[in-house]
């Protein structure tokens, strides 16, 4: 097979591209190149809606919520190996949780935000307790169920939920006095900020012993389980914690559309944030970023007459990516950048034959 | 008491339509041990099928002997083009198997609009016709006794099948341990193949059975998840189970959703769901399916 030979084409070109570059780029120390390099994220971050008109914000804050719940479903995937179909209706409770504490019982925005990610993590762990006791992939049997379960409740619960009417969220969500901030600007920057933690705590998860317990689950359970894991206590908190990002993605999404009904939380949505994962790229923290970006921001740019073909085209590029590019993404980059490696390494030999020639 | 029979029959002829395509889940699992999500749009595909050759003038059973043609070919399709090449280089991981699955799922389901058919629900006969006979006081329809007559001659299909010919001993072979069957001289991958293709011919069934009205792409989305609920309580590697819990599925559900006001028709999904998680929680092989031991 191709795929597993070394230094292959494309990838080995592109991997000795990147190998001059980072040598040529290189100035100054490892950590300084780094700390510049996540201001200038900053940076780029903070002037985007000082630049841009309110459509594209909305679009990206769009996009930040989706890239949320598909780090919530990357690190059930790409972690623990399970997948869920169902994170479009932990999206969902999130969503509906925080409109219906906010416009029915006068909750504040904060307040509305925890109790919306704790109830979707307290769902998770119902729903995944049965699936994530036994092997095999049966938590998304189960997480099937649910997303398809979720518009019915909806509807049946109209009195709660609005039902297939929909439901608006008042007050809205207005940028502090004499900030100078528009309500789509301030919506970005605290949908930015939210996502920041969660990116930070959930890579400092799976950097800890838990994610070192994760992995090993995923690549062994039954030797994980000698080690001492404790399988299902792991298994289940993790997907509580992935349905709880699911749900804060959701509740955040709220506060710019300001509208929830029954039709956005079907399975398409579930499969979107699946979708995001895949493209990204399973078992990275960036990947859905990446992700999110193709899923929500490609699509809304399409012309009219191709948007039909929008579950299509998701479709072709689940299948197409299982095929080229189990990775995602972030698989491509980790590949170009593991050529960039052996480039430079082959590079220095070069250079240590000559020294002694 | 005529009510609750009344309701048991509708739930009679729901359950033979779950039990159906819980049969096409139970024959993909038993020889590949997978959970296919496509199935059910694969049966809403080749429900299509059958409806274009309806209306293309054919009488009811040839259109629909043309409709299983066309889901088996499909199938075996889907299993060739991609199943194969993604589980031989996917060794044992079940997990981009099972992307597929969705991505056929969803491919399916967005492109059946976009066929030559149309993109309007296109009307179809309901099976049987609208008539009914008196039992016990109840009202049993011929849709039901038409269902679970099709039902019963789909389990005597199977059961001879697989216990009468060499094509269903090599099938046992494969689903019990593919290297062993390979070494004894069959040929594995045509065995899956015929397998996939095999699964899809009774969800062609299925969709058939459980039209209401007519044929779109939503048809088998919520008969995939009693499907699914009539599989896991039958136990997946057994096709009477499906049968069984199909049954049982459509009986409680409709009950369910009768008597209890919370569900109503609407949550008739609820106790299908609720059923899932029970038997997952406390008998995961299901009532006729065999624990799996693992030797470490």
């Amino acid at each position: 097979m191709a795929g597993d030979s070394r230094s292959t084409g494309v990838y080995g070109a592109l991997g000795s591209v990147w190998a001059t570059l980072s040598t040529r780029a290189a100035i100054g120390p490892a950590w300084l190149r780094k700390a510049v390099g996540w201001a200038l994220l900053a940076g780029f971050l903070y002037w985007i809606p000082t630049y841009y008109p309110e459509s594209v914000v909305t679009a990206l804050t769009k996009t930040v919520c989706l890239a949320i719940a598909a780090l919530g479903l990357n690190l059930l995937t790409g972690y623990t190996g399970q997948i869920s179909v169902g994170h479009g209706a932990f999206f969902g409770i999130g969503a509906y949780t925080l409109t219906i504490l906010v416009t029915d019982h006068g909750w504040g925005y904060p307040a509305a935000m925890v109790v919306a990610a704790a109830l979707s993590f307290v769902v998770g762990v119902i729903v995944g307790l049965p699936a994530l006791r036994i092997k095999g992939l049966y938590l998304a049997l189960v997480t099937l169920g649910l997303a398809s379960l979720f518009p019915l409740a909806v509807k049946r619960f109209s009195d709660l939920t609005g039902g297939s009417q929909g439901k608006r969220l008042r007050p809205p969500l207005r940028p502090p006095e004499g900030s100078g901030l528009a309500n789509d600007q301030f919506i970005y920057y605290v949908t930015i900020a939210v996502a920041v933690v969660c990116f930070v705590l959930v890579r400092n998860l799976v950097r800890s012993r838990v994610g070192r317990s994760l992995i090993a689950i995923r690549d062994n359970e039954t030797a994980a389980a000698t080690m001492g894991v404790n399988i299902t206590r792991t298994k289940l908190a993790v997907f509580g914690v992935s349905a709880m990002l699911a749900g804060i993605g959701g509740a955040l999404s709220v506060l710019d559309s300001r509208f929830v009904n029954a039709g956005s939380y079907q399975i398409d949505r579930s499969i979107e944030i699946l979708v995001a994962v895949v493209i990204g790229g399973v078992a990275s923290i960036a990947g859905p970023i990446l992700g999110a970006v193709a899923v929500v921001f490609v699509p809304d740019r399409l012309p009219e007459n191709l948007a039909v073909w929008k579950p299509v085209m998701f479709a072709a590029l689940l299948i197409g990516l299982v095929f080229l590019a189990p990775g995602g993404i972030m698989g491509m980059f980790k590949r170009i950048g593991g050529e960039a490696r052996v480039a430079l390494a082959r590079r220095a030999a070069a250079d240590d034959g000559d020294t002694s020639a | 008491m005529s009510e609750f029979l009344q309701f048991t029959f509708i739930g009679l002829q729901r359950g033979a339509v779950y039990a159906s395509l819980a049969i096409a889940l139970v024959i993909i699992f038993r020889t590949t041990g997978l959970l296919n999500f496509a199935q059910g749009e694969m049966a809403m595909f080749s429900t299509y099928f059958v409806s274009v050759a309806y209306d293309a003038g054919l009488p009811l059973p040839a259109a629909v002997v043309v409709g299983v043609a066309g889901g088996f070919l499909l199938g075996a399709a889907a299993q060739v083009l991609l199943v194969r090449p993604v589980s031989n280089r996917s060794m044992g991981n079940p997990l981009p198997i099972v992307i597929v699955t969705i991505g056929l799922f969803l491919g399916l389901n967005g492109l059946a609009p976009r066929m030559p058919w149309g993109e309007t629900t296109r009307p179809f006969p309901v099976p049987f016709g609208t008539g009914s006979i008196e039992l016990l006081g109840a009202t049993l329809s011929h849709r039901t006794i038409g269902t679970l007559l099709v039902l019963a001659s789909e389990v005597a299909v199977l059961w001879l099948l697989f216990q009468k010919t060499r094509l269903g001993l090599a099938l046992r072979g494969v689903a019990s341990n593919a290297e062993s069957s390979s070494l004894v001289g069959i040929p594995v991958n045509r065995m899956l193949t015929v397998g996939w293709g095999l699964a899809a011919a009774f969800g062609t069934v299925a969709g058939v059975l459980s039209v209401e009205g007519g044929v779109d792409n939503t048809l088998m989305i919520s008969p995939l998840v009693f499907a699914f609920a009539a599989a896991t309580l039958g136990g997946f590697d057994s096709e009477l189970g499906a049968v069984v819990g199909g049954l049982i599925v459509g009986v409680f559900s409709e009950l369910v959703a009768h008597y209890v006001d919370l569900v109503g028709q609407d949550l008739k999904l609820l106790p299908a769901f609720v059923l899932i998680l029970l038997v997952l929680l406390l008998r995961p092989q299901g009532l006729f399916g065999r624990a799996q031991v693992t030797r470490v």
